[in-house]
């Protein structure tokens, strides 16, 4: 028999201003079937989901449901026809408890049934393996259980397609397992599920057949079971790329650089709060920093940086403490940081400025007398360019016109050029496609080789261990353990992450 | 001093009126910063079409259209072009006084029917305005003040028992979480703007109406600002504005009784009292920092689905 259509979409066209998101985009999937959704940044798989949950609507191009043509004009009409969007930014009110937010928008009545509401929750909870405590408030839950919820909360909604976007970016190992868990068990049940992702390994795990986009078109469908993942790479990147991180073993003498020692900061959010931090950077070695988001990753480049101030403890850079020191002149020491916030742009430079300008900002106080030599800025700006090989107009071009990783590459490029001592990058890849990913780590393998102790902040646990000599594990501002990637397995830094020593001695048992 | 608290509560029903509009209105994710000109809009069609008719419920009427059509306005600003609310809500505000005093130039000095003073009159409640103390103080009242109580009541109940109610909470804390939800996030907007500028109107007519019982120019003065500063101050719970309109009330018309005391301040530090008390509110709870209490995280923010 043949399988039902859940969805077929056919010949989607998208345009935002002059940008074509999707062009012509296809996309079949059946009922019981995992179906991965494949490709770059900005190749047009939000957009294509976006569409399908009614969040835009496309310009051309048909959508059917179950072989009925249909013409959503709103998520509400979405949700109707049985789809679930789980977005990756999750949609939730913080301020309300599980039980409300699965209610929004939902049910008819004047006054709210909050019992029955949870006798139905309890049920879909069961069914599907699923777990959340109907009056735990929002924002006091980790990002696993809001995942969760906003599951539960599509399936109250009837919904027998699953969209997911981007489930897994934030999640920790143990989590995904447990999301694919979750996936298969709703595959099981007869739903379709689609899942956007741009790590491979789990596009390998979970799905049943892939499609792939590529600047905004469909580049092909595939069966997993028939497919390697060199293949799939090619198809996204549109050419062969080698995606093997070489980790230089240097051999040098480890020379400490920068020593951390009993370090506390408090912050605002009280999750990321430092406490008792002490670790060593030495001389030719990448030390990765994982966590989950917040954990005090920011905290800590900050303090180090000289931006935040310490409530106690000592920074030993080469001997000399730096704690109380100014932002300048810790620079000036040859400490650089780049930090990539999740706007990309917010740290460090200055969008509406170009290029030469942005490195005469960190510049010009080597500069004698009161005007600005620009002719040596732009000559440093033009070799940058090249070195790094970013795509832009000219130097005189403002740089937030530029892409994303043209940008980051911009901002890790000026840091690099001071022939820093300890560079401390945070999140240098994110959100960047495959290719740029590469050229920023060869770019932090080529600085260790020339002796650069650097802080490497990362997200992605692969990335983490393929390139770092030691991660060091944050969790609530504490250091749960810092390990070598060689001995332990994802899993193990996983549990690190969320627990603490207790998990990974439990484990190796 | 049941004398004083009684005359507190009459005070205190403008403020509480346009208090709970302004809570309405904030719960939807629009900063309505046009609360003193609805008023003045809802003070001056008031006086005027129950000055005309004779007839309180046609006033009444008048009011609530005029706030109505004015914060539609600012609906029509702020949702559908997206316009920046601070600005939009300041123009409203200079939009109603003037036409407040344009459409009261030939109404100044004149004084309301006595049907209307009538219809006005206090009522004895009975049994609830006989319980010593309580009754003289909140149970010998006019309709309006009856009209208060409940409109604490079911605004209440419908902000923390209610299926819209939900709703409505979570279009002002995340209108993209509501979207997405299934709510029609654009007709919330709509709507509660509406009623939100329907009450200030009200609490306008009541300044007109009942308390002056004569057109003058200005009427309001400033109350539309206190309500602004009483949404804070009640963070966005309506119980809690019925307590900070009662206080303030109380505060506006201290001087009166103080100076019939025999106490001699001058009036114009009395005439500050409640202005500088909005001050030093807004600065108390600013410090407040429970999650509960604070405003509706999506206010202010225009909302506009494909918004990238």
């Amino acid at each position: 028999m043949e399988p039902v259509k859940a969805i077929e979409m056919k010949g989607i066209c998208k345009a935002f201003g002059s940008v074509m998101a999707n062009e012509d985009v296809d996309l079949t999937v059946y009922n019981g079937e995992v179906h991965a959704l494949l490709g770059e940044n900005g190749a047009g798989k939000s957009t294509l989901v976006n569409i399908l949950s009614g969040i835009y609507r496309q310009d051309r191009g048909t959508v059917s449901v179950y072989g009925k043509e249909v013409n959503f004009t709103s998520p509400k009409d979405s949700i109707e026809m049985g789809i679930g969007m789980i977005h990756q930014h999750f949609k939730l009110v913080d301020v309300m408890t599980a039980r409300q937010n699965i209610a929004l928008g939902k049910g008819k009545g004047l006054f709210m049934k909050n019992k029955q509401l949870t006798r139905e929750i309890r049920a879909i909870s069961d069914q599907y393996w699923l777990d959340v405590d109907p009056d735990k408030k929002v924002y006091n839950m980790s990002v696993g259980e809001k995942q969760t919820l906003e599951i539960i909360k599509v399936l109250y909604r009837g919904a027998k397609i699953l969209v997911l976007d981007e489930p897994t970016a934030v999640l920790t190992p143990q989590e995904i397992r447990r999301l694919f868990k979750i996936i298969r068990s709703m595959r099981d049940n007869g739903c379709a599920v689609v899942i956007i992702t741009h790590k491979l390994g789990e596009v390998m795990e979970i799905s049943d057949r892939i499609t792939v986009l590529r600047k905004g078109r469909s580049v092909g469908t595939v069966k997993t079971s028939e497919v390697q993942v060199p293949t799939l790479i090619e198809m996204m990147v549109g050419k062969k790329v080698d995606l093997a991180i070489k980790k230089e073993k240097t051999e040098k003498e480890k020379e400490t650089l920068l020593e951390v020692d009993n370090l506390y900061v408090t912050s605002s959010d009280q999750k990321s709060s430092l406490s008792g931090i002490s670790f060593s950077l030495h001389a030719g070695e990448i030390l990765g920093v994982a966590g989950v988001a917040g954990s005090g990753q920011k905290e800590l480049c900050e303090t180090i940086a000289g931006l935040t101030r310490a409530e106690k403890g000592r920074i030993f850079f080469e001997g000399e403490n730096i704690i109380g020191k100014t932002p300048r002149d810790i620079i000036r020491l040859g400490i650089r940081m780049g930090f990539i916030p999740e706007d990309r742009l917010g740290m460090g430079l200055v969008g509406a400025m170009d290029i030469v300008h942005n490195l005469i900002l960190k510049d010009y106080q080597n500069q004698p007398g009161i005007f600005l030599k620009r002719a040596a800025c732009e000559a440093k700006a033009k070799s940058i360019v090249e070195k790094l090989d970013i795509q832009t107009p000219g130097v005189h071009y403002p740089i937030k016109k530029l892409s994303g990783g043209n940008i980051q590459k911009v901002l890790l490029g000026r840091e690099i050029d001071s022939d820093p001592k300890v560079l401390i990058t945070a999140y240098p890849a994110r959100g960047l496609d495959i290719g740029a990913s590469y050229k920023i780590y060869d770019l932090l393998n080529e600085q260790k080789k020339k002796g650069v102790g650097i802080l490497f902040v990362g997200e992605d646990l692969d990335v983490l261990m393929d390139l770092c000599d030691r991660i060091m594990v944050l969790c609530m501002g504490r250091i749960t353990g810092i390990v070598d990637p060689d001995e332990v397995t994802k899993e193990q830094i996983g549990l690190l992450m969320t627990g603490g020593k207790e998990g990974l001695a439990h484990d190796q048992i | 001093m049941e004398g004083f608290l009684a005359a507190t509560v009459i005070a205190s029903m403008p403020l509480l009126l346009a208090t709970i509009g302004e809570i309405i209105t904030e719960k939807a994710g629009l900063l309505n910063l046009g609360v003193e000109g609805l008023m003045l809009m809802g003070a001056i069609m008031g006086f005027v079409v129950g000055f005309e008719t004779g007839n309180p419920w046609l006033g009444i009427l008048g009011a609530i259209l005029a706030g109505a059509a004015g914060s539609l306005i600012f609906a029509f600003l702020t949702v559908t072009l997206r316009a920046n609310q601070v600005v939009t809500g300041l123009t409203l505000t200079i939009f109603g006084t003037g036409f407040a005093s344009f459409m009261g130039k030939s109404y100044v000095g004149l004084v309301v029917p006595q049907e209307i003073k009538d219809f006005f009159a206090k009522v004895h409640f009975p049994l609830l305005g006989d319980i010593p103390f309580i009754g003289p103080v909140f149970f010998r009242q006019d309709v309006f003040a009856y009209f208060g109580y409940v409109l604490v009541a079911v605004t209440a109940i419908y902000f923390y028992r209610t299926r819209q109610g939900l709703n409505l909470k979570a279009v002002g804390e995340s209108a993209a979480s509501a979207d997405a939800s299934g709510i029609n996030v654009t007709l919330y907007k709509y709507v509660h703007t509406c009623v939100g500028g329907a009450l200030c109107g009200l609490g306008g007519a009541y300044m007109s109406l009942v308390m002056m019982s004569v057109w003058v120019e200005n009427v309001v003065a400033g109350r539309g600002w206190i309500a602004v500063a009483l949404v804070i101050f009640a963070s966005w719970n309506p119980i809690k504005a019925f307590i900070g309109a009662f206080l303030f009330g109380g505060l506006s018309i201290l001087g009166f009784r103080l100076q019939s005391m025999g106490i001699h301040i001058s009036q114009y530090w009395v005439d500050m009292l409640p202005y500088a008390a909005t001050i030093v509110i807004i600065i108390l709870s600013s410090r407040k920092n429970k999650k509960e209490n604070q405003p509706p995280e999506d206010l202010g923010n225009a909302y506009f689905r494909e918004e990238r």
